[in-house]
């Protein structure tokens, strides 16, 4: 019902010449694996599709697809909308050059390895955004506010775990990791020209690793360097071959923040100092005094 | 291919007395790169630095190395010693194997290791180095003084004789500051307007010297040599040029009840006032919260009565802005407030402050200088000093520092009372009576000896005011016995601290600020005027508490220091700022959101991508304003900002050399 | 210095130390002569906040058993604003080791003046002993 209004709403638009272009999602190799998509012609859109299994974060797309001349018609569900803001307050993407379509969304749905369904995605168990930041126009039904678990339960649950207890997740974790960058790639925070592990700039750029040390640094800079601009999207998780839980990482970055410096939610606004460029000189916290686990 | 040479300094049995120097110069000649290693017993002497210059030239050097003390120490020695060849001064490190090394370890093997390690590490650093240039900034030949008391005004006459041009900026409507409103100063009893107001007036007339009163920093840019400050100038209603000072103006005033500030609010003053007769400028201010016409719309006195037709109800603020070389702060001191002091009971009329006392004690203040009690205007028979009010103490609402002018002006005021009142008691309580200074304890013990004062030290505990006379439970320490006395007034030696605007005014500088909101100096003994700041100086009160010979010697080597500084055409800047990959930005702007100079902007600029020519919002980063603290290089995750001299590559070699 | 006569594991600690005020500090212990242990090994940045916690995990992938990290007290900074930026990203970084299960004693910020020559060597020593009480640090170090 929903698709369909998007493609006819995408149709006019493209033969209005109001949109260059339309990116949204089309049907994958398999009924439940939809990929993004530029949709250029009225033709084309017959094979846009949305549905429960369109998890994508359209937003990243938009860094490329905005240097071109024209408009670019995206649909973006509620929390893609955080990544949109974001990225527009890092000059990344030219607002003028995007036309939003907020469209509501119950949930994306989580497939196994055989493509059965086994339930929602961990991001969308935990999801708190459920009105969009951004848009120029919705389409569909009013969303549902979906009562979701808390999403700073893993990191709480790491927390309470000891020191070597941690170690030894972490340890277990990082080791799967097989630097295939695909986190990276999908990240909307992970917008540099080139990532620091790639230049010689620190001598970090390695193309066989000897040890897992460089897995364990790649991932604890990442989450750092994403640190305050992260809008825990969970695209880093759902998106992981080797199945790690990433977000773990970054929601760290979050809950210390928001416990630190004031609830903070990166995205939801493009005036609000990151955390990480701004400083409170009476009550920020001392690096000692917020040791008080393991 | 690197050329490195390693210098090994003894620093006679300095460094040679813990550190194994043959053992450190062996194992240099292993590192890699290094072609050259020599040892030294002093490698800062000029036979030390002939030999560096002389191995830069015959092994073609590409960098060198200098085991020896604190960069901190001879850094600049030795750059200038390699500026002389033709390497580069900044493709030297030093190894500080001295005050970090030799001087903090016993054990002669764990010294020399390390002494090895950090060699090591200086040597995997100047690997990495680059020749860099220092660039050159202009100096704006103009001193901006901020306050416009004792040491602003002597530092500003100071300047202005060596003919630089000097802008005062004060808040008040007049300069003179805290000394105009004093009596006598100690020791020598001379009368303070008798000697303030002279130079007042040479500051008025002094054709280099520009004064901006009832004025307030807007806003600051720029940096050492370069600031463009831009100055509100408050409305005064009153237009400066036509005003003649006649006066006409608030002999008319119908608001007469006003609390004077000037005469810490014993006497009143009118809505259009001057604030002292010897006001400069000699111009006056309408207060605008309490003058009729602009609370009601009527009145208008003052206008008709004004024979030049200067009042102008319509002024308004106005704003100057003007570039200047050097800043200097000299916003001085202000009694701390005692609504935490209940103690003393000073919301009774008869317990005073000092500087309410010297008010008291000026012919031209409030009282025409007859000493009485402001409940009932009866002369007192007996006046209680007590000192130490809200010094030297940590509860929180005191300070802990000493205010230092206290037993002074104490010992003064006791004295003046009896030469003029022999009749009068006098007791003064105190913890400690402190007199360093020139005639300074001699001028006490006359008070004691002489005049008859009685201190008693000790503290005092209540004070109540019942109607005729003040109560005093205190304790006589020497004694050791509880007093229970009676008097009729009591002064108090209230605590001074910095005025508030001065976090303000630091925060716009830069400059830094201690936890009393006193100014910092950038040394507290080898640059005891110069703020860390560069081109940022202090006078008077403001770096701590200080008294008149004290602030106007202070001010005079502010000024020195200020016309070294404008002395100058050029100012030799740090190249070691950072330094951005055009090609690596991506124009997220978190360095220009860290940087503390604004030294960063963003800017469309042509860009060669792999031969491809592209157009992209990348930073800009202006040279002059960058100091090189590197928060930019840190915040930028990709890496493309970097800083010269402490790149990302140099302190990851020495991390990796010194875990080696 | 024997911290600890039983045990022949001598730590390897990196300090970072600001120009400005930890790095005085330090020339200034070593003028009166305070000692301090020798596995304190000292790397100069302009401030505190040119400290990247790609420089800590670097030092403990390398080998090192404890990083220290100093600077000017908070508002005592030479750039006026530098240790404000390096407090919170020291203080998130530090909690994201520690999640990770890095031992929290291994690493250590301390605010220096360059006046505390006392502060700067007495701290060295209570890390030093606190990391020696720890032992080696095996879950950073590149095997390499």
């Amino acid at each position: 019902m929903i698709q369909k209004q998007m493609q006819e709403r995408a149709k006019q638009m493209l033969s209005l010449g109001e949109v260059t272009c339309v990116l949204g999602w089309k049907k994958g190799d398999f009924s439940t694996n939809p990929q993004p998509a530029v949709f250029e012609s009225e033709k084309d859109l017959e094979d846009l599709v949305y549905d429960k299994y369109c998890a994508a974060n359209l937003s990243k797309y938009l860094v490329e697809l905005t240097k071109k001349e024209g408009k670019v018609l995206v649909f973006l569900k509620p929390c893609d909308t955080y990544s949109f803001n974001q990225l527009l307050k890092e000059n990344l993407i030219k607002k003028e050059r995007s036309y939003i379509i907020g469209i509501g969304c119950e949930g994306n749905m989580q497939v196994d390895d055989d493509m059965q369904e086994i339930g929602l995605l961990e991001k969308c168990q935990t999801c708190t955004k459920t009105a969009h930041m951004v848009f120029d126009e919705l389409i569909g039904e009013e969303l549902t506010v979906r009562q979701g678990d808390d999403p700073f339960e893993g990191v709480l649950n790491l927390e309470q775990m000891s020191s070597d207890e941690r170690y030894g997740f972490w340890r277990e974790e990082l080791s799967k990791c097989i630097r295939c960058n695909a986190c990276r790639n999908v990240c909307p925070a992970c917008n540099c020209r080139k990532c620091v592990f790639d230049n010689n700039k620190y001598d970090t750029a390695q193309k066989v690793n000897a040890s897992s040390f460089e897995e364990q640094m790649f991932h604890i800079i990442r989450a750092y360097h994403v640190a305050g601009r992260c809008t825990d999207c969970g695209e880093c998780s759902r998106v992981c071959p080797q199945l790690i839980d990433l977000h773990l990482l970054n929601r760290k970055f979050i809950k210390d923040i928001n416990e630190f410096y004031g609830e903070f939610q990166a995205g939801a606004d493009t005036d609000t100092p990151s955390p990480l460029t701004d400083f409170n000189i009476d009550t920020d916290p001392e690096p000692g005094s917020v040791h008080k686990r393991g | 291919m690197q050329k490195i040479g390693v210098f090994v300094c003894h620093c006679g049995t300095n460094i040679a007395g813990t550190v194994n120097i043959d053992e450190v110069v062996e194992n240099a000649k292993h590192e890699p790169g290094v072609k050259y290693v020599a040892e030294y017993p002093y490698m800062c002497s000029e036979a030390g630095q002939s030999m560096v210059q002389k191995a830069i030239d015959e092994h073609d050097l590409s960098g060198i190395v200098i085991s020896a003390c604190s960069p901190r120490m001879h850094e600049t020695t030795f750059r200038r010693a390699a500026a002389r060849t033709k390497l580069n001064p900044f493709m030297l490190e030093m190894a500080n194997i001295r005050e970090q090394c030799s001087w903090v370890h016993k054990d002669k093997e764990e010294a020399t290791n390390k002494a090895h390690a950090l060699t090591r590490a200086a040597i995997a650093k100047v690997h990495h180095n680059t020749p860099l240039f220092p660039g050159e900034s202009p100096v704006t030949k103009r001193a901006l003084v901020i306050g416009g008391g004792i040491a602003g005004v002597s530092c500003a006459l100071d300047i202005a004789e060596a003919g630089f041009v000097v802008d005062i900026v004060e808040s008040t409507p007049s300069i003179g500051g805290k000394m105009a409103q004093l009596d006598k100063t100690f020791p020598t009893l001379d009368c303070s307007a008798c000697i303030l107001t002279p130079k007042m007036v040479d500051a008025q007339f002094h054709e280099n010297i520009n004064i901006h009163t009832y004025s307030e920093i807007e806003s600051v840019e720029g940096f050492v040599g370069d600031f463009t400050i831009t100055i509100r100038k408050k409305a005064r209603s009153v237009d400066m040029k036509k005003c003649t000072g006649c006066g006409a103006c608030y002999d008319k005033c119908p608001i007469k009840k006003i609390p004077g500030e000037f005469d810490e609010g014993l006497g009143m003053r009118t809505a259009i006032y001057t604030p002292f007769a010897q006001a400069i400028p000699n111009v006056p201010v309408i207060d605008r919260e309490h003058c009729l016409k602009f609370k009601t719309g009527k009145c208008g006195l003052c206008e008709t009565v004004c024979a030049p037709d200067a009042i102008d109800f319509e002024q308004e603020d106005e704003l100057i802005t003007e570039k200047y070389g050097a800043v200097i702060i000299a916003t001085g001191i202000t009694p701390i407030s005692l609504d935490k002091f209940g103690e003393y009971a000073y919301t009774s009329p008869d317990v005073i402050t000092s500087l309410e006392f010297e008010r008291m004690t000026n012919a031209a203040g409030p009282t025409k200088g007859e000493l009485i009690r402001i409940s009932d205007k009866k002369k007192p028979k007996s006046i209680t000093f007590i000192q130490c009010v809200g010094s030297r103490d940590v509860a929180v609402r005191s300070k802990t520092y000493c205010s230092k002018i206290c037993c002074m002006y104490t010992a003064k005021h006791a004295m003046l009372v009896k030469d003029k009142y022999p009749d009068i008691e006098v007791n003064v309580f105190y913890i400690d009576v402190r007199t360093p200074g020139k005639n300074f304890d001699e001028f006490y013990r006359r008070a004691v000896e002489e005049y008859g004062v009685n201190y008693i030290k000790g503290q005092v505990g209540k004070v109540v005011d019942n109607g005729d006379s003040l109560w005093i439970q205190a304790v006589d320490m020497l004694d050791n016995k509880q007093i229970k006395t009676k008097t009729d007034l009591i002064v108090l030696a209230t605590a001074i601290e910095p005025v508030k605007s001065v976090r303000n005014i630091a925060g716009m500088l830069s400059a830094s600020i201690d936890t009393n909101n006193f100014m910092t100096e950038a040394h507290p003994k080898l640059k005891p005027v110069e703020s860390p700041t560069a081109g940022v100086f202090l006078a008077g009160a403001c770096q701590g508490p200080k008294d008149i010979p004290e602030t106007v010697a202070g001010a005079g080597a502010t000024a020195a220091k200020v016309i070294g500084l404008l002395a100058k055409d050029k100012l030799i800047t740090n190249p070691c700022i950072a330094d951005l990959d055009p090609y690596y930005c991506n124009g997220c702007s978190a360095c220009e959101k860290v940087c503390p100079y604004g030294a960063i902007s963003y800017e469309d600029t042509e860009i060669n991508d792999h031969g491809k020519k592209a157009i992209r919002r990348i930073a800009v980063i202006n040279k002059a304003l960058c100091q090189g603290c590197g928060a930019c290089v840190v915040t930028c995750p990709s890496g493309a900002m970097d800083l010269l001299g402490f790149s990302n590559r140099q302190i990851t070699a020495e991390v990796d050399a010194i875990c080696r | 210095m024997p911290l600890n006569p039983n045990s022949s594991f001598t730590p390897l600690i990196v300090a970072f130390c600001c120009n400005w005020c930890s790095y005085a500090g330090a020339d200034l212990a070593g003028t009166s002569r305070l000692n301090y242990p020798a596995q304190i090994k000292i790397i100069k940045v302009p401030c505190s906040c040119r400290i990247d916690p790609m420089f800590v995990l670097r030092a403990f992938q390398k080998g090192a058993d404890g990083v220290i990290l100093c600077g000017c007290h908070p508002g005592d900074c030479h750039y006026s604003t530098g240790n404000y930026y390096a407090r919170r990203r020291i203080t998130l970084f530090f909690s994201m080791l520690e999640y990770l299960g890095i031992e929290k004693e291994r690493t250590h910020l301390e605010w220096v003046s360059a006046a505390e020559g006392n502060k700067f060597a007495s701290t060295m020593r209570k890390f030093t002993e606190q990391i020696h009480a720890l032992g080696k640090n095996e879950r950073l170090e590149d095997i390499r």
